[in-house]
């Protein structure tokens, strides 16, 4: 994706309330032949960025705003678009630059802001770019790796406001296509993952159990595949594990909101693939993106199948957008319902939480992310992880597949808020109404979980079915500690 | 200022300088680089751009002064809503480099910090000064370029 990357005409929007530093910056940027917007309100900044998903490439703004605080307008960028942003202030104090580090902002610049600080901020759009691809080809796979981009856009609802491409995609086709891809740079020999091969691996990784059990070593012996080498599964299942992760990021967020929409749609668009095969804007966009629509699908797609084969159904809407560490892992597969049973509620199977699979594993392309909002998302996260960990706990409960229950369940979760997520409960109703972009929100939910996810406001909350699950705050009551994923998480959240 | 520039260029470099004294001589401390900045980014497409500029922070500026004199009116002194309005002021007044309504805020805002009522109001009453004459200074200024 470097190939090609130049900072000229890098679509920026300037989001500001002063009228005169708009004007400047306008100019300045103008100068620096990139190509401006300006905008005067943080909401409308918004709507722009959700209208025009892959519209622009950077965002710079204020953070003191009328309508709308810089930070949360920093978070909704950073999660639903996954743009950098760039904050600026006339204040410079240590706090609220850690405040803006804190919420994801790849830079901070005082005012009065000099041109040649403008010159050099397509190197955030690169940076970025950059370690999208990287986390997307990993270990340079070909087709291997389709499979779980492909099917973290399996749960991508139309929703999903970024990517901006959603081509209906055929899972099981991709999964057995032998061509390489070719946005891979790397040169290494390829493996093709195919469908198959990939069931043995997860088979094995949950043959094994917890993660840091299953090496590479072991789960190439366990799989007995004569020609695999246990450097393949190295790299296999570091992108796995990234996989889950962003499964579980995504789902968190996603499975919640209309999840059943994509249920049964094949895995959407080759473009998330694009990550993989045309490192640049639209592939890291994709790559990303395609995660957070997962966990909608994955709701949709994962419902309860209680077997404990868990494999990828050419359905499977494994999409994990973990962001968090403690991610599902195999032992989330085997679990996680595979069916296409429209339930939006399951997208979360629980197994993500409860399995330490990749409880270590912090995410390459999701760190700045987790560090910069961990709190708050983990807040989201922990939230349904609880739910459905719980739900996990009782293997009796297949049928009933992960059902998100209670969303209440906040109320503890609040308690292991960091600070950065103000006000979670209640704060929802915030964000609903600016989080969708289009259809109606469903405002009745409780959604008080959601509050620090931002993301899902792209989500199409309005299919979220949360309503229909009776509370089961008492399940989370009765979660074990380490299944507090929050828990764990939080105090691991750089 | 762009035709002496371009008279400047003619001229030998120790010239350009003298020009530029004389305006700072003028300005005295009433702008900073942030307005050289300005000028340095008017070109061909936005001949009057830092007239512009200046004009859009006057009326801005206006406003937001309006609306300190009127929370200050109400006598109730809520210094964080102060604090909250100054803050926006001297965002605005950096665009310009309006340095001595700048040094006037950033005073306001620690009178505000420590609850100061008779600092803010003393303050407040300098800073309006210090506007109204920068305000002038570049009236005069914007004729004399033209």
């Amino acid at each position: 994706m470097e190939k090609g990357f130049s900072p000229v005409g890098l679509r920026v929007l300037v989001v500001d309330d002063d009228p005169t530093w708009l004007k400047i910056l306008e100019k300045m940027l103008k100068k620096c032949s990139y190509e401006v917007t300006t905008c005067g309100l943080a909401r409308e900044a918004l709507r722009l960025l959700r209208e025009r998903k892959d519209g622009f490439d950077i965002v710079i703004s204020d953070v003191n705003m009328p309508d709308m605080d810089g930070f949360k307008l920093l978070e909704h960028v950073g999660l639903e678009l996954d743009l950098p942003v760039i904050m600026m202030s006339v204040d410079g104090e240590t706090s609220r630059v850690m405040k803006g580090v804190q919420h994801g902002a790849c830079d901070y610049l005082l005012k009065p802001i000099r041109m040649k600080e403008l010159k050099i901020i397509w190197q955030h759009v690169l940076r970025k770019k950059l370690q999208e691809v990287r986390d997307i080809e990993g270990c340079c796979y070909d087709v291997g790796a389709d499979w779980f981009t492909q099917a973290q856009f399996l749960g991508g609802g139309e929703d999903v406001s970024f990517g901006k491409k959603r081509k209906d995609f055929d899972f099981e086709k991709k999964l057995f296509q032998d061509e390489s891809d070719q946005s891979s740079s790397s040169k290494k020999a390829r493996v093709v993952w195919s469908y198959e091969l990939h069931q043995k691996f997860v088979n094995a990784v949950n043959q094994i159990g917890c993660d840091h059990k299953a090496g590479p070593k072991k789960i190439l012996d366990l799989m007995n595949i004569p020609w695999l080498t246990r450097e393949n599964v190295a790299s296999h299942l570091q992108k796995y594990r990234l996989y889950l992760s962003r499964l579980e990021k995504g789902k968190e967020i996603k499975c919640y909101s209309g999840g059943v929409k994509n249920m049964d749609s094949p895995p959407k668009d080759a473009e998330i693939n694009s990550g993989h095969q045309s490192p640049g804007k639209s592939s890291s966009y994709a790559f990303l993106k395609a995660t957070e629509t997962d966990p909608k699908q994955l709701a949709s797609a994962s419902v309860s199948d209680p077997t404990s084969d868990v494999h990828m159904p050419p359905k499977a809407k494994k999409t994990r957008i973990g962001y968090d560490p403690p991610i599902s892992s195999g032992v989330f597969d085997s679990r996680l319902p595979w069916n296409d049973v429209p339930d939006p509620l399951e997208s979360k199977p629980p197994i993500l939480y409860e399995n330490n699979f990749l409880q270590q594993q912090p995410l390459p392309s999701q760190s700045s992310y987790v560090a910069n909002s961990a709190p708050s998302l983990m807040q989201e996260e922990m939230k349904p992880s609880y739910v459905n960990a719980d739900e996990f706990l009782m293997p009796q409960d297949k049928n009933s597949t992960v059902i998100l229950q209670d969303m209440d369940l906040s109320a503890p979760f609040s308690s292991n808020a960091t600070s950065n997520t103000e006000s979670i409960p209640g704060s929802l109703n915030w964000e609903l109404p600016e989080a969708h972009h289009s259809d109606s929100l469903d405002t009745d939910l409780d959604f008080s979980w959601f509050q620090g996810e931002h993301f899902f406001a792209n989500t199409g909350l309005q299919n979220f079915q949360f309503q229909d699950y009776s509370s089961s705050t008492s399940l989370l009551s009765e979660l074990p500690p380490h299944l507090w994923y929050g828990n764990d998480t939080l105090t691991s959240i750089p | 200022m762009q035709r002496q520039v371009a008279l400047i260029k003619q001229s030998l470099f120790d010239q350009k300088i003298i020009i530029r004294t004389q305006m700072e001589k003028y300005m005295q401390g009433y702008l900073d680089e942030q307005f050289v900045e300005l000028e340095e980014l008017q070109d061909d497409a936005n001949p009057n751009f830092v007239e512009e500029v200046a004009t859009l922070y006057f009326k801005d500026s206006a406003r937001l002064i309006s609306n300190i004199e009127q929370a200050l009116e109400r006598g109730s002194f809520d210094f964080n809503r102060l604090d909250n309005y100054m803050h926006q002021f001297k965002g605005s007044s950096t665009s310009i480099g309006a340095s001595k309504v700048k040094t006037e805020c950033t005073m306001f805002r620690e009178y505000c910090r420590v609850g100061n009522a008779e600092g803010c109001l003393r303050t407040f009453k300098q800073l309006k000064k210090e506007h109204a004459t920068l305000r002038k200074k570049l009236e005069q200024y914007f004729q004399a370029s033209k």
